[in-house]
């Protein structure tokens, strides 16, 4: 019986889950396109808990669903004459169809073929085998931040390599009109206790959900607010802190990874004793620098004055620029 | 066991393929880029649905940590491509 009642909301699940994307892809208007992928993004983040998955759970709602929905929704801004029609001819239409659903066939006989065939090598035995030298006792975590920590520490550095392409590319999007004093009240509550959950994420994910990433994308996520809810207020951080802030997480990375290679003589491999408590630090500065690199992803190109030597002081600023401008 | 597998692969490969379709149907960038968002997501739901191993046994957690570094480079390639899409524009205007 109790098999049964999962079925149904298995099957349900998944017929919810591709009616969204189908019609995310299908809609005419932009707008409703992105509504659906967020409302996708959040059903995917229950799809991932369905299959015990709860540090992506966590990752998908805040960024799957929040970050990358805000990241749209502003984006469209930038696209006024952006509509949904494709005028592709019958002919490749036909074409992409039929190349699509028989791909999509050689997928479903490579699942069931591979589903079938053996259990295979499970990975999760050699985890939890080391599980209690790595110094912590989630298992995500110990593969991010010690067995597999040259794949997260080259992933800081893809994170800071798109943010920089963003940097340079444009300035930031010009400010909306100030917001509602109904989102400036939510904000003055909700902040804080975003700071405190992204917090409370970072300390938690040594052992149960959680970790870098969630606790990163929270923080961006209540700077995000804040830049909603107050679009006018001159920035906090003068742009010095910043290029410090977006930076931190891979240099204390690759800090410790050089002082354990001098000790341990390979990089990144942590002396057991001290794993817990460098895991903990280098998780600390990766969440300021994923929080940084998101927030400023999303405002979309460079502060004002980010050329300049770090005051934030615009005048100043421009004029540097016209100094050096006539020296060259 | 093998049927819930099975089931969320095949969803994977349902939204792989409704992704693929429309990343080359559509022309504008921004549908193209939602489109290749939700390939994308087919992929992971691929991979996380081969690592559960059903109620009683613990999830394989290799695939989980590498499906977390892709949702974090999708959104930072998300947000690159918007900046090239956006740039492209400024220069089409002037």
């Amino acid at each position: 019986m109790i098999e049964l009642l999962w079925s149904i909301f298995d099957i349900t699940l998944v017929l919810i889950l591709l009616a969204l994307a189908w019609t995310t892809c299908s809609t005419q208007d932009v707008m409703r396109a992105v509504t659906l992928f967020i409302a996708m993004g959040l059903l995917l983040a229950i799809v991932w808990a369905r299959l015990k998955a709860p540090d992506l759970a966590l990752a998908e709602a805040v960024i799957g669903a929040g970050i990358s929905g805000a990241l749209l929704l502003s984006a469209i801004r930038d696209y006024p004459s952006t509509s949904m029609v494709t005028h592709r001819s019958r002919l490749t239409e036909g074409i992409i169809n039929s190349l699509t659903l028989a791909l999509m066939i050689l997928m479903s006989w490579a699942a069931w073929h591979g589903l079938n065939m053996s259990d295979g090598v499970r990975l999760s035995e050699q985890v939890n085998s080391q599980l209690p030298v790595s110094g912590v006792s989630n298992p995500v975590t110990a593969v991010l931040l010690n067995f597999r920590a040259y794949d997260t520490l080259l992933e800081l550095a893809v994170v800071l390599t798109a943010v920089l392409t963003v940097l340079t590319l444009n300035e930031k999007r010009a400010d909306h009109e100030a917001s509602s004093p109904l989102l400036q009240g939510m904000t003055r509550w909700l902040v804080p206790l975003l700071v405190v959950t992204s917090g409370y994420l970072l300390w938690v994910g040594a052992h149960a959900p959680g970790g870098a990433f969630q606790a990163g994308a929270m923080l961006a996520a209540a700077m995000i607010l804040l830049q909603l809810a107050y679009p006018s207020r001159r920035q906090a951080f003068n742009n010095h802190l910043l290029k410090i802030l977006l930076v931190i997480g891979i240099l204390t990375f690759m800090l410790v990874g050089l002082w354990m290679m001098s000790l341990n003589d390979d990089f990144l491999a942590f002396t057991p004793a001290w794993a817990g408590t460098l895991i903990l630090i280098i998780e600390a500065a990766a969440t300021v620098s994923i929080a940084t690199a998101l927030t400023l992803a999303y405002i979309g190109g460079r502060p004002i004055g980010w050329e300049g030597v770090g005051r934030e002081d615009t005048h100043r600023t421009n004029r540097s620029i016209i100094e050096n401008g006539g020296a060259e | 066991m093998i049927s819930e597998q099975l089931l969320y692969s095949l969803a994977g490969i349902g939204l792989f393929g409704i992704g693929l379709r429309a990343t080359l149907l559509h022309h504008m960038l921004l549908p193209r880029l939602l489109a290749l968002n939700v390939c994308g997501a087919g992929v992971f739901l691929i991979f996380i649905a081969i690592a559960y191993g059903g109620v009683e046994i613990m999830a394989d957690p290799v695939p989980h940590a590498l499906v977390l570094t892709g949702i974090v480079v999708a959104v930072s390639a998300t947000a690159m491509a918007l900046a090239l899409g956006r740039r492209l524009e400024a220069l089409n205007d002037e």
